[in-house]
């Protein structure tokens, strides 16, 4: 019998966020620059297997990936049993960058998908100075609702069932099955109303049109990358974003997805692994650093 | 062609057990053209195409043939390769008791999916 260990750590760490303590869970590997990476609405850090795996990305980059509360192998704080979850921005702002102070991080570059990467927008709008680089997946200002979000927590539907039919047409064509079903069972096991919680952050509370324009790259350079096949946060939704932001640099991935860590890490990884580096020749020359010069 | 439904779906194992709690009938419209389709513990037991006088259904999905054909297609554009990429779009009605159709929205996903391997919808 043949095994095999990845090289990924995971530990329980216990801190107050917005003033309760919590128990969060997460996971790292490599060393150097840190990478924090932000996962889906109604999911959790496995999306990010692929990234502790590949040794182009651990040998300069500390990865690290944690499940936000009520969500992966993070727990709701005591009391959730009364309470009906609805994330919003200023907690989730909030939660990470206590999470950075607590790990003692040394402005990490950022990595968020879809709400993580609505409130990479958030974080490059309002703390840009706590990130050397700021990175949006699937990242757009403002998505309507386009189905009841009361179907996604009642007890006549499955919840984790109906999460995952309904973000199942957001994979793209071409991703492999054993990750596509991956990215799907993190769905079917999301808690009850936790993927509809997070959304009320989405499509609601989040919402960042009228202020997206104001993020000044000159202070932490933003690069946004989408997924052809979203029609969650479309490629137009995010093109529209990135022209609004002078200093952006945006990238439409052809043939993926809404999660594209997650469903197809190969192909994404060939968009991936560029920016990190011209994050590391910004960091190395400040005067590539957008607009310095002028 | 809708009436292939009916022997692809059946011979599909896996989505039969996916729908064995399910039995209900929807009416699906492609355009002007309407069908029915009854399914008994997750199997397709008959697709009736219309015109019908007061038909009865849990649900309904209408779409203009346009918008089927391109989700018909073997790889479709992006937008109309997904149920909720069509609705996202507002080119796909869905209405009813959509309790039915979110409860197994897999099921009707990977039913519907079937249309694809036999080119044109109608």
């Amino acid at each position: 019998m043949t095994v095999t260990f990845e090289p990924v750590t995971g530990r329980y760490m216990h801190l107050e966020l917005a003033g309760r303590p919590h128990r969060i869970y997460l996971e790292e590997a490599g060393a150097g620059t840190p990478l924090l990476c932000l996962h889906t609405a109604g999911a959790d850090g496995r999306q990010y297997r692929a990234l502790m795996n590949d040794a182009r990305v651990t040998a300069r980059h500390r990865v690290i990936a944690f499940d936000m509360p009520w969500h992966g192998k993070s727990s709701p704080p005591a009391g959730w049993h009364n309470e009906e979850y609805q994330l919003t921005s200023a907690q989730y702002t909030g939660m990470i960058l206590e999470i950075i102070t607590a790990l003692e991080l040394d402005r990490p570059i950022a990595i968020g998908c879809s709400i993580g990467g609505r409130i990479a927008l958030h974080l490059a709008l309002e703390h840009p100075q706590a990130f050397r680089a700021i990175i949006g997946l699937q990242a757009g200002a403002h998505v309507d609702p386009y189905y009841d979000l009361n179907f996604l927590h009642r007890p006549d539907v499955h919840g984790g069932e109906v999460a995952a039919a309904i973000v199942s047409g957001l994979v793209g064509p071409d991703a492999p099955d054993a990750e596509r079903w991956e990215t799907l069972w993190h769905y079917m096991q999301g808690g009850p109303g936790v993927f509809k919680g997070d959304l009320y952050f989405y499509k609601l509370d989040g919402d960042i049109r009228d202020r997206v324009a104001q993020i000044d790259t000159r202070k932490c350079p933003l690069f946004l990358l989408s997924g052809e096949y979203d029609y969650s946060c479309t490629p137009e939704e995010t093109l529209a974003v990135a022209a609004s932001i002078q200093g952006c640099e945006v990238t439409i991935m052809k043939g993926l997805g809404h999660f594209p860590m997650s469903e197809n890490p190969a192909e994404f990884l060939k968009h991936l692994l560029p920016v990190l580096e011209k994050i590391a020749a910004i960091e190395t020359t400040p005067a590539l650093k957008s607009g310095s010069a002028g | 062609m809708i009436e292939t439904l009916k022997a692809r779906v059946n011979e599909d194992e896996a989505l039969i057990r996916r729908g064995r709690f399910l039995t209900t009938t929807f009416l699906l419209e492609v355009g002007a053209t309407a069908w029915l389709i009854s399914i008994f513990e997750g199997r397709v037991v008959s697709v009736v195409s219309g015109p019908f006088v007061m038909p009865s259904s849990a649900f309904a999905l209408r779409a203009v043939e346009e918008d089927w054909q391109k989700f018909c297609l073997s790889r479709p554009p992006p937008g109309s390769n997904d149920l909720m990429a069509l609705i996202k779009r507002r080119v796909l009605r869905a209405e009813g008791n959509l309790q039915v159709f979110m409860a197994n929205l897999r099921y009707f996903k990977e039913v519907l999916a079937k249309l694809r391997s036999g080119g044109a919808v109608a």
